[in-house]
């Protein structure tokens, strides 16, 4: 049994089966990215007033990886050019090119969510300025965690000796109950962890890193400064001392001391954070997981298809063109991507 | 001539299965059954499991048909056990209890048992052989999407057995309520979703390759079994208006895993407490998403069965279609139509006046090419001499029930009738009439017609009509009286049937609440679905005898029918056809002046004497 | 086959000037960002525009759909109709809500009751019952 038209195209619809194939999966992909953006867009117009997020994300960042994947989008089409020019060197090239411009995306996305992981906004019972971003202090937070493993370490040895000697007397008392210690995973530290954390190990405040800068903007936020709200370099006008250079993330923070009790609550840029994050994350997170699946597929295509080219060239020209298609589609979703959420 | 195949395939019957090892690399038992890539093998998977799932949805439907006949008294026989699982005593059927089997009814029936029946099952076993194609045109795909779905099959009924149970908040999973629930079988429920709808959309792309590809030489689309462009139609439904779905069904299940706001607003007060989220979702998009989806979700339901009832008629009328492309022509526009009405389901979440009338226009205009189709086949049967088997009887049944079922969807598409039936019994009476009397009895037509295909002998006719009079008897004492109940202001998804609202005399004297005799039809309802259980015994016991015992087929094509289908060897090999197939003709060719025997089939070459009769069509 | 080599060689050429018009375009996309065109709803535009035109690029170009067959070009106004009524309808759906002076949509307050005793209590939008 052979199936009809899976190199040569059908005379009458001038596609070959994989080709029908993959556009009609680049149709569903519409119908999933294009319900994705209209719930964006419900969302952001159907947001209580001054709860949408603007201007957060890192432009330079989504700037680079636009470009990395305009180049692989480039290469692989390159790539299928090389093919029909029976030049598989040139094609190979091309395609560990595309392969890699693909992991450099997804590394990039990865540091970037990781900041976002440990990017944190802080509300206080302050009259004013009580609302800023930043991180908690690194060497605080190293300390933090190894109070806690300590303290855990030492009374479940505790319970443990406890239990022994009970196990011998003549168990006329209870059993010693287990200690208890609230759940701490280090990675993203909630409001409830932090107060945990705190009654845990009895300390009464927290060090937090303060971007001097103001981070980010409430669109339509009441009395925020709206003539900044697209000015990236002005972003900061509301901190004249620190406004100089506003991309340089970094380097002007400010240390606060802040008492447990005096925090409202904190969020890292997570899902949880804001609905703008609970989108970033889904979009983004999709796309990132389309990358990769291309990627493996394209990385499949030039390792383990040598002996197709010998036999098949037609079929693996198909392959690279079909996997090209989704490539683009990929590359054309980014494109409408970063400036949906980087910029606008 | 015009049977040459047939006689050629007969003749090497007896021999085909020794062939096939022959011609093909042997494939052992795993290859052959279980992850086979043939069409048929999947078809017959799929069938098989979507049947045994038809059954579970219907078992956990027969025990809250007890509870709201019988409020409160224990349940007989499986009321410890579920106690046992999910909480109660003495054998009573929590609300929580009922809250799940409503839910699991209604997601096992629609996801994992009518579409799959329909679509995957009958469309993977008898699409390829319509068209004359050796197979699918990806073989593996189709294989992955049969193992995807039944992972998530799994995934979905499996969490019915997890610490908490599962899903409660219906099939339509409405937020905040149903990430409000704190237990995890919503989140099991929306991972298997999210892993069936990647399924079917494999299903779908591999059915429109086929269906474009894959026709055998001379099949144009205007040749094409009607069958098949249902199928079509459908595979296109899935294909662009499940992925919304996918991508809420994901949102779903960050708002209930990392505790996201998508779909719930600001100020949610969860039993009591103000809830700890974000906020500055909206509620309302997951309906919209939802609805998107599940609108062309019900022609999901209805158009293979519909398929399936214009093949079974025309055969047993031998004659053609009346208006065969009529009949093509509405089934696109309804598949293009579907996709723009969603939103009245949702007249009750608040809606502008502009907007609703937009939706009530196009609800209405969908309703046109529906009538359209009925009327067609109601006019095939105009004047045929009619063969009365049992998949005729089924084919029959299906066009009354049907007719009800869309006739009383009518009301529900106006906003000001809406308004009152909305969530009544009403709305349940009127898609069930779509679902059950009239998809299931498709579906049966279906297993009875093309049963001595797939395993050369026939289903026992006599246990067929008693299983048909019996299940069509019983399944309009089960509905017909919903709509009453309804009418009368019987709300859907209440525990005790309706007793909380019984208060015939209310505080002015008047009427306020359900009249008793409205309640008590509950108690005919109930004894009607356990009957219409018992009346399926027959019928599954006449399946599984007639494997091995049933009257042998005389020849390949028993019904005399002209599509390709039944020009194949029975059951037809890997590969499907044992001669390259070319087709000259429409597919319904019955009564042909042509013909001695009253039909053509497609792939008959004309001949000379009669070369305009074949022109013409 | 060397009018065939030629043909790509000319599809070479358009690759890499559609290359380079994305990088220009994505500086552009940048750029404009920064620039207040009067209305944020004109500064949505505008970013929303140049992207839609790189987007037509590499759907025209690379993707090769300047020069495609009828079948795919059907498919794809299928799958963009449907997207633009999902879409477009939704967003209108939103606008027209039932009274425009009391926007229920954009103040929402709702209450889920799940009281773990009996959870069937949250079945959604019934009236009181009445009790006898
Ligand atoms: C043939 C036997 C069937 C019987 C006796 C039956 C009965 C019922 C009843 C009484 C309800 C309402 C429960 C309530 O509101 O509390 C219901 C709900 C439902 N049924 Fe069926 N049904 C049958 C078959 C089907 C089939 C074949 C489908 C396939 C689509 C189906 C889909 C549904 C759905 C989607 C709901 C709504 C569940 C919800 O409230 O979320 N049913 N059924
Ligand atoms: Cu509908």
């Amino acid at each position: 049994m052979e199936i009809p038209y899976t190199v040569k195209p059908r005379p009458d619809t001038g596609v070959y089966n994989a080709k029908i194939g993959i556009w009609l999966f680049l149709a569903s992909e519409i119908m999933l990215f294009g319900a994705l953006f209209s719930s964006y867009i419900i969302l952001r117009i159907t947001a209580p007033e001054g709860s949408w997020l603007e201007g957060v994300l890192n432009v330079p960042i989504g700037f680079v990886n636009t470009l990395v994947l305009i180049a692989s989008s480039v290469t692989i089409v390159m790539a299928w050019a090389s093919l029909k020019m029976n030049n598989y060197k040139a094609f190979q090239g091309y395609m560990v090119f595309t392969v890699l411009c693909a992991l450099t995306f997804l590394c990039i996305k990865s540091v970037e969510y990781n900041d976002k992981f440990h990017h944190y906004e802080m509300w206080t019972n302050a009259e004013s300025n009580n609302r800023f971003t930043g991180h908690f202090d690194k060497s605080w937070l190293a300390e933090q965690k190894s109070a806690y493993k300590a303290k855990v370490a030492q009374l479940n040895a505790d319970h443990q000796k406890a239990l022994s000697s009970w196990s011998q007397s003549d168990k006329s008392t209870p059993a010693p109950v287990a200690p208890k210690f609230p759940e701490i995973t280090f990675f993203t530290l909630t409001t409830t962890e932090i107060r945990n954390l705190a009654a845990f190990l009895g300390t009464d405040s927290v060090v937090f890193e303060k971007e001097a800068k103001h981070a980010y903007k409430y669109h339509g936020m009441p009395g925020e400064d709206t003539h900044a709200s697209n000015d990236h370099a002005a972003a900061g006008a509301e901190d004249h001392a620190s406004s100089t250079s506003a991309h340089d993330d970094h380097s002007h923070h400010e240390s606060l001391t802040i008492p447990v009790s005096e925090i409202k609550r904190t969020s890292a840029f997570i899902p949880s954070h804001s609905t703008y994050f609970a989108i970033y994350f889904t979009l983004t997170g999709l796309h990132a997981l389309h990358v990769f699946g291309g990627a493996c597929v394209l990385a499949y295509f030039v390792i383990c298809n040598r002996k197709m080219w010998k036999n098949e060239p037609d079929r693996l020209a198909n392959r690279i063109e079909v996997g090209g298609l989704f490539w683009h589609f990929v590359d054309l979703v980014w494109i409408f991507l970063f400036p949906v959420l980087y910029l606008l | 001539m015009a049977h040459d195949t047939t006689h050629a395939s007969e003749a090497d019957h007896a021999h085909h299965d020794h062939h096939d090892h022959h011609d093909h690399h042997e494939l052992n038992f795993w290859q052959k059954y279980i992850f086979s890539s043939d069409h048929k093998v999947i078809g017959i998977q799929y069938g098989i499991v979507s049947l045994l799932f038809l059954l579970l949805g219907f078992l956990l439907m027969s025990c809250m048909r007890w509870q709201l006949a019988y409020p409160g008294q224990p349940l007989p026989l499986i009321g410890n056990f579920i106690n046992d699982l999910y909480g109660g005593e003495n054998g009573v059927m929590t609300p929580e209890i009922y809250n799940m089997f409503g839910a699991m009814h209604g997601n096992i029936m629609v996801f994992l048992a009518i579409v799959p029946l329909g679509f995957a099952a009958f469309g993977n076993y008898i699409v390829p052989l319509q068209i004359g194609a050796p197979d699918m045109a990806f073989p593996r795909l189709n294989m992955a999407s049969f193992w995807a779905f039944f992972i998530g099959a799994i995934l979905i009924f499996g969490s019915m057995f997890i610490p908490g149970g599962p899903a409660q908040a219906g099939w339509t999973s409405y937020s905040p309520l149903a990430s409000s629930i704190p237990t995890n079988g919503q989140a099991y429920w929306l991972i298997g979703l999210v892993i069936l709808i990647a399924s079917s959309l494999l299903g779908a792309v591999n059915f429109i390759a086929t269906i474009i590809q894959l026709r055998a030489p001379g099949m144009t689309w205007m040749r094409m079994p009607f069958f098949c462009w249902a199928q079509f139609v459908t595979a296109f439904l899935l294909l662009l208006a499940f992925p919304p779905l996918q991508v809420a069904g994901l949102m779903q299940l960050f708002d209930i895993v990392f505790d996201s706001s998508f779909f719930l607003p600001s100020g949610l007060i969860v039993g009591g407490q103000p809830a700890d989220i974000s906020g500055g979702g909206s509620p309302v998009l997951w309906q919209h998403l939802f609805w998107f989806l599940a609108h062309p979700e019900v022609y999901v339901l209805i158009l293979p069965a519909i398929g399936m009832i214009c093949e079974i008629i025309s055969n047993n009328t031998r004659r053609p279609l009346w208006g065969y492309k009529t009949l093509v022509f509405a089934v696109l526009t309804l598949g293009f139509l579907s996709f723009i009405v969603w939103a009245h389901h949702m007249y009750l979440t608040g809606m502008g006046t502009v907007i609703s009338t937009f939706f009530q226009t196009t609800t209405m205009i969908i309703s046109i090419p529906s009538v359209i189709i009925l009327t067609c086949v109601l006019l095939s049967l105009w004047g045929g001499s009619i063969r009365f088997n049992t998949p005729m009887l089924f084919a029959l049944a299906f066009l009354p029930m049907f007719g009800i079922g869309g006739l009383t969807g009518l009301p529900l598409g106006f906003s000001y009738s809406d308004l009152y039936l909305h969530d009544t019994y009403y709305v349940i009476a009127h898609f069930h009439y779509i679902v059950a009397p009239g998809t299931i009895f498709a579906f049966f037509a279906g297993i009875y017609f093309w049963f001595p295909k797939a395993t050369g002998r026939y289903m026992s006719d006599y246990w067929g009509r008693v299983h048909f009079w019996l299940s069509l008897l019983f399944m309009n004492l089960i509905f017909m009286p919903m709509f009453l109940q309804g009418l009368n202001g019987m709300h859907r998804r209440m525990v005790d049937g309706g007793a909380n609202y019984a208060s015939p005399v209310g505080p002015e004297g008047g009427v306020i609440g359900l009249l008793s005799e409205y309640i008590e039809l509950n108690q005919t309802i109930s004894i009607a679905a356990w009957c219409l259980g018992l009346a399926q015994i027959p019928f599954i016991i006449n399946f599984f005898y007639s494997i091995t015992h049933g009257k042998k087929v005389h020849s390949d094509n028993p019904w005399k029918a002209t599509t390709l289908d039944w020009q194949t060897p029975t059951p037809p090999p890997h590969g499907n056809f044992t001669h390259p197939v070319e087709v000259f003709r429409g597919p319904y060719e019955y009564s042909s002046p042509e013909s001695d025997d009253d039909f053509v089939p497609q792939n008959a070459k004309p001949s000379p004497s009669h070369q305009p009769a074949v022109a013409k069509k | 086959m060397s009018d065939h080599d030629h043909d790509i060689k000319s599809h070479i050429r358009t690759y890499m000037i559609i290359g380079a018009a994305l990088f220009i375009g994505t500086i552009l996309t940048v750029a404009v960002s920064y620039v207040d065109f009067g209305s944020h709803a004109i500064n949505i535009a505008v970013g929303l525009i140049i992207a839609t035109v790189k987007a037509s690029l590499v759907a025209l170009f690379f993707m090769h759909l300047i020069d495609e067959k009828t079948a795919i070009y059907l498919l794809l106004s299928c799958a963009f109709f449907f997207f633009v009524g999902l879409m477009g309808l939704t967003i209108w759906a939103d606008q027209n809500p039932p009274n425009k002076t009391q926007n229920l949509q954009h103040a929402p307050m709702v209450e889920v009751t799940v009281d773990s005793q009996h959870p069937s209590s949250a079945s959604d939008s019934h009236p009181e019952p009445v009790h006898h």
